[in-house]
């Protein structure tokens, strides 16, 4: 399939080939999805809702449930505001949400609808909520619609008494359902009482039942939302997803915050058990410490088949920038980092990062694209792809080992309920690493070279 | 009739439940879809994309913001003897910029770096939601690409909301008219164009080899594994046989009218369909030697399968299943077989099922059998749990609801991992319900249902 990628290369100004990216809207749904009996509404054409479900639902395996205002020509023409209208009456009656949380689409954002004054318009039964953002599709990714959706709870909901609660609002960022109960874990053995906003676990990992709800038992509920505002202190993890809603919350409700990196590695999942520590004054338990001394213990284990090995990760911006740093404590070279988001910071992210490691030989690139990433492979080649499933064409014509890892992975299971954050998921990711580069070892070692113990 | 829970009230006219007598269909069908509904029915641009994505070395160019592209990017199982660029994704990724100014200037230039980089001769450009609002004139752009660098660059008009999935088959087969009229071969051949298969899973290559086998030649085929020097060949044939009626039969009227090119309906799911299929063709060509061999051969695959169904009828016997698929076609085709597996269909619906499909379903199902139109998952999980189902047949959106009602699931869209047409699909698809049906994970759901 990638025969025609050229080792020359040429910029492109406007054709984008083979993207690590999607569109706002889906990251929204998705943030939506974590809170508790919401239902995600896609305002716009009925094929956007469709897409997103069927693009979250392969890769969690799990249904997706929202809905659309359906959008025809004559909305396209008019506005959409009377199909929300009645989608929001049909929604109530029908599928009976706690909250109806609406995104917009380039469609509805391009005819201007003015959700806000839409909103307002529409009689919402006594003890429900319905919430908006915005996210056109021409601006941003998928991850700006997950961080837009998720300061859009908070703009409507989130209210400060005035009386702090005790509490630390988590933003988990875009990460599996199994990432945020790790984080959970960690948080629950710091002794800290929080609210995580927006929580799929439960949703998107929730166990089987044998009967079909629409509204699983997970999800950040409303009320917690609301109590959100009196939060003492909000920790945002993963800067360029989360940092946003946090700024949201200090803005609205004055809740300070603290923006660390995903949890992802040694150095950061010790970021966050010490930003938690910091505000619980509880002493680390030893369930803790011995998880982390197990992963170190496991790094040294590995080290020599890790060490200077080069990799390519590719993926949404604070998971690439987490498991770079991870596989730097591994001592191995992530050579090539690409986010198909755009937004500089995460080139400046990875400069310091970099830095940080003495590794001067790399290339790191917002606003790219997978097709990018091969003409650099085939230049240079690496040891390891780290990535989604969409990178397995690179994997396959580059005969190089493909972990899996971040979003989306459309052909593998099981992903979505482990962890790659905490001590716990940076041994499950140092296992997923050391095993691609054993198998590789193994199947092209020759037969002299080829041992029983390694 | 009482208001099953779970329905919307709009939706009633969609849904067909216990009737009386034979009257002729009154459900809605081939309409929009209400809004606030949870539908699984896709756009105008997914039905175009669909289509057209199976032509191998073709470029599509998706111009439109960067998810209609990245949803589409190679989840299709259309294999392919050649060319593999259909494989990659294309787009122009309009930014906030492009929105305010207008995308045409980036689209000339993404077809132009697609040019230089690739030397192409087929490219599509697909024009999605927002295209029309900003004023883009897509047609102009591919009209001066197409004559500055004497290539093929066809617009697809395919903006998601001006219509459902069934307008963007059309669309599409607007835009392979284009590109067929374009390049008019003229010399008459004896043979037929395969109409509305997309090789998902090699089904066309099954196809194609029957077809040899009684004689009949292959000129081209709409989509699965074609490429541009193949489709431009189809006006030369001399029979249309169209089998995904749903996506292919405007395209097959279009030919019909404008090259000659009379069509017949066809189907390779299931023994009798098989059957009668082959048989059909044959008589269409009017040739008697051919139809001979149609008749022999499929003599001969249905006895060769005898056995091997007689085994595996004790083990279906009496199960239920639930049908939710794209095409009426389809579904007429999976009720037939469950039907030869000794199963009963209890609930059926398609997505863009026409008017004559659906008259055609309710003579083949039984008088208590749910017929949907445009379902949504609630409506699947309300029937599907009131009539008992052992297993739902669907496409991808279908399989965890159906796995979490601990119904089991067979994927008969995109999905398919093995050909489900044809002798070979029928030993594939009762190898497939039975393993699903029969797993034993489902006992810990009964342990579940019995607590």
């Amino acid at each position: 399939m990638l025969d025609y990628t050229t080792k020359e290369i040429k910029p492109r100004e406007a054709l984008r080939v083979n993207p690590a990216k999607t569109c706002q809207p889906v990251g929204a749904m998705y943030a939506a999805l974590g809170v508790h009996k919401c239902l995600p509404h896609s305002h716009g054409s009925q094929g956007c809702c469709a897409f997103h479900r069927m693009f979250l639902t392969r890769h969690f395996k799990d249904p997706a449930m929202a809905s659309s205002s359906s959008f025809t020509e004559g909305a396209s023409v008019f506005g959409g505001g009377s199909n929300l209208k009645t989608a929001a009456k049909n929604i109530f009656d029908i599928y009976k949400p706690d909250i109806i949380a609406v995104h917009t689409t380039c469609l509805s954002e391009t005819i201007g609808d003015d959700l806000n004054a839409i909103i307002q318009d529409i009689d919402i039964p006594e003890g429900k909520y319905m919430v908006h953002t915005n996210t056109p599709s021409y601006k941003g990714s998928h991850i700006t619609g997950f961080s837009n959706m998720v300061s859009g709870f908070i703009h409507y909901l989130a209210k400060s008494t005035g009386k702090k609660n005790g509490k630390v609002t988590i933003i988990p960022g875009f990460t599996n359902p199994g990432d945020m109960r790790e984080m959970k874990k960690i948080a629950s053995l710091m002794k800290v009482p929080f609210i995580v906003l927006p929580d799929t676990s439960g949703v998107m990992d929730s166990p089987m039942t044998g009967t079909f709800t629409m509204y699983p038992a997970g999800g950040t509920k409303v009320e917690d939302i609301i109590e959100l505002g009196d939060t003492n202190l909000t920790i945002a993890l993963g800067e360029l997803t989360s940092e946003s809603p946090a700024e949201t919350l200090k803005k609205k409700c004055n809740v300070p915050y603290k923006t660390l990196p995903l949890p992802i590695g040694v150095a950061e999942t010790d970021a966050y058990v010490m930003a938690l520590q910091e505000f619980s004054s509880e002493e680390v338990p030893y369930e803790l410490e011995e998880e982390r001394g197990q992963l170190v213990d496991i790094m040294i284990d590995i080290h020599p088949y890790t060490y200077n090995k080069t990799c390519a990760i590719y993926g949404d911006p604070d998971t690439v920038l987490g498991i770079a740093e991870f596989v730097l404590e591994l001592g191995m070279i992530p050579k090539y980092i690409v986010t198909g988001t755009p937004g500089i910071l995460f080139e400046t992210r990875a400069k310091e990062l970099y830095a940080k490691y003495g590794v001067e030989d790399y290339k790191a690139k917002e606003a790219g694209d997978l097709f990018l990433l091969h003409q650099w492979i085939k230049n240079e080649k690496v040891d390891l792809l780290i990535g989604g499933t969409h990178g397995k064409h690179i994997a396959r014509a580059e005969d190089i080992p493909l972990v899996r890892a971040g979003f989306p992975i459309i052909d593998r299971y099981i992903h979505s309920y482990m962890p790659i954050v905490g001590y716990k998921g940076a041994m499950r990711l140092a296992e997923l690493i050391c095993n691609a580069i054993l198998d590789r070892k193994d199947r092209d070692d020759a037969e002299e070279d080829f041992e029983m113990v390694l | 009739m009482e208001l099953v829970t779970g329905v919307l009230e709009e939706r009633k006219d969609f849904i067909r439940y216990d009737r009386e007598g034979c009257g002729g269909s009154g459900i809605r069908c081939d309409t929009n879809s209400v809004s606030g509904a949870v539908s699984q029915r896709a756009c105008v641009y997914c039905g175009a994309r669909v289509v057209l994505n199976p032509i191998t070395d073709a470029f599509h160019i998706v111009h439109g913001p960067i998810g209609c592209a990245s949803y589409t990017w190679d989840i299709r199982g259309s294999l392919s003897s050649g060319e593999e660029i259909y494989r990659n994704s294309f787009s122009t990724d309009l930014r906030e910029q492009d929105v305010i100014f207008g995308g045409e200037k980036k689209l000339t230039k993404a077809i132009e770096e697609v040019i230089e980089k690739y030397s192409p001769k087929l490219i599509f450009v697909y024009a999605t939601c927002i295209v029309g609002v900003i004023g883009d004139d897509v047609n102009a752009v591919c009209k001066s690409m197409s004559e500055k660098y004497h290539i093929n660059v066809i617009p697809v008009k395919s903006p998601g909301f001006s219509g459902n999935k069934s307008v963007g088959y059309k669309m599409a087969c607007n835009a392979l008219m284009e590109l067929i009229k374009g390049n008019l071969a003229t010399k008459k051949q004896v043979g037929v164009n395969i109409l509305g298969d997309f090789n998902l899973a090699g089904e066309i290559w099954i196809i194609k080899e029957y077809l040899r086998k009684i004689g009949i030649p292959v000129i081209s085929t709409f989509t699965g594994d074609s490429s541009y020097e193949s489709l431009i060949k189809a006006p030369t044939a001399t029979l249309n046989i169209v089998q995904c009626a749903g996506s292919s039969t405007y395209l097959a009227n279009r030919m019909e009218e404008e090259l000659g090119i009379p069509y017949i309906k066809v189907s390779f799911f299931g023994i009798e369909d098989t059957t009668n299929s082959l048989i059909r063709i044959a008589e269409a060509m009017g040739n008697e030697k051919a139809k001979e061999k149609a008749v022999a051969f499929t003599r001969e695959e249905t006895a060769r399968l005898e056995h091997f169904l007689s085994q595996y009828k004790k083990r279906l016997m009496g199960k239920k299943a639930a049908i939710y698929v794209g095409g009426g076609f389809k579904a007429i085709s999976l009720i037939r077989q469950f039907h030869s597996l000794g199963m009963e269909t209890v609930v059926v619906g398609t997505q863009t099922g026409k008017k004559d499909d659906y008259e055609v379903i309710e003579s083949i199902v039984k008088k208590d059998t749910i017929i949907l139109d445009d379902a949504n998952p609630a409506e699947l999980e309300t029937f599907m749990k009131e009539k008992g189902a052992d297993i739902l047949v669907g496409g991808v959106k279908e399989r965890p609801l159906a796995y979490k009602l601990g119904i089991a699931f067979c994927d008969h869209n995109h999905e398919r991992k093995h050909p489900l047409a044809g002798f070979e699909g029928v030993i594939n698809f009762t190898k497939e319900i039975n393993e699903s049906m029969n797993s034993p994970v489902w006992e810990y759901i009964h342990e579940l249902e019995e607590e």
